[in-house]
């Protein structure tokens, strides 16, 4: 897949994994495990990216004697969800465009 | 591998980061690590799970280093660097002139040895033909002893344009060689010059 359209859904991905309730890193990736294979490395900087673009916020809290982080959504980031939404109409006519003559050939 | 060694190596994989990164992101990986094993993993399992220390790093830096390289290719010539440069340009440019005729001079001179040995070459072998044919014409002529050292001669003109040749496409290949290197190198100087420049 191309590598700018991962990334974008990619994004998408971790936002939505969060959008119900806050959620940790191991959390992440078993809920995105049935849909998309996600490495820790590669959702480290989904993170911290849409951290700076202010899509998440972060908070430390203990847990079993330990810290650990929890990522929660904000309003661009649940935006940014429902921007998804209607750009993915827009998306599914380009793809409709693009394998029109196969299905009219085929 | 343990957490604790994951870790350690990982760390020492990163050092070429900023610590702050780095102990981000070992915290990131450690809690990941805790909680697999949470989950009924063992260390072992949970680490290998994560994948080979040398990969991770290397995506690592590999991610790093991209927003880097955006920046460093966005960044221009300071205004007043060029300020400076366009009002020393009296003095640099002169220099800058002599340096080129300087250069130029020197690979003329160089090729005018190649030239020159190349005349050499077809002088001798114009000998060794002028020779042959001179010294055919006088034997027929009668004047056979002067015709046959003529002749002579005319061979040993021969068999030197031979040895001649050998030595005039060597040279020639060195000096193209040399020509080529030393015009390659000039440019690189001078590029890596102007980005070292624009660079501060």
């Amino acid at each position: 897949m191309d590598v700018q359209l991962k990334r974008g859904l990619l994004d998408i991905c971790v936002l939505a994994a969060i959008k119900d309730d806050d959620s940790y890193g191991y959390k992440i990736i078993r809920d995105m495990k049935p849909y998309i294979a996600l490495s820790e490395s590669t959702l480290y900087t989904i993170l911290k990216r849409l951290e700076t673009a202010q899509m998440l916020t972060v908070r430390t809290a203990q847990h079993g004697g330990r810290l650990r982080k929890y990522y929660h959504i904000t309003h661009k980031g649940l935006k940014r969800i429902e921007d998804f939404r209607s750009e993915w109409d827009e998306m599914l006519s380009i793809y409709r465009f693009v394998t029109k003559e196969d299905s009219e050939n085929g | 591998m343990d957490k604790r060694d994951f870790l350690a190596l990982l760390r020492v994989r990163l050092s070429d980061l900023p610590q702050a990164d780095i102990d981000e992101r070992l915290n990131f990986y450690s809690e990941i690590i805790d909680d697999y094993v949470e989950e009924g993993l063992t260390e072992d399992e949970a680490v290998s799970r994560i994948g080979a220390v040398n990969a991770v790093a290397a995506q690592i830096l590999a991610e790093a280093s991209l927003p880097q390289a955006d920046e460093s290719s966005k960044k221009s010539c300071n205004p007043w660097k060029i300020t400076v440069i366009v009002l020393t340009s009296p003095i640099w440019l002169s220099l800058l002139v002599s340096a080129v005729a300087v250069a130029v001079s020197v690979f003329v001179s160089l090729w005018a040895v190649i030239i020159s040995l190349w005349s050499v070459f077809i002088t001798l072998s114009a000998c060794a033909v002028a020779g042959i044919a001179g010294g055919v014409a006088l034997s027929f002529s009668g004047n056979i002893t002067p015709g046959i050292a003529m002749i002579g001669a005319g061979l040993v003109c021969g068999g030197l344009a031979i040895f001649t040749f050998y030595g005039c496409k060597a040279a020639t290949r060195g000096t193209i060689l040399l020509t080529k290197n030393l015009v390659t190198s000039t440019i690189n100087r001078l590029r890596r010059k102007e980005a070292a420049q624009c660079e501060n």
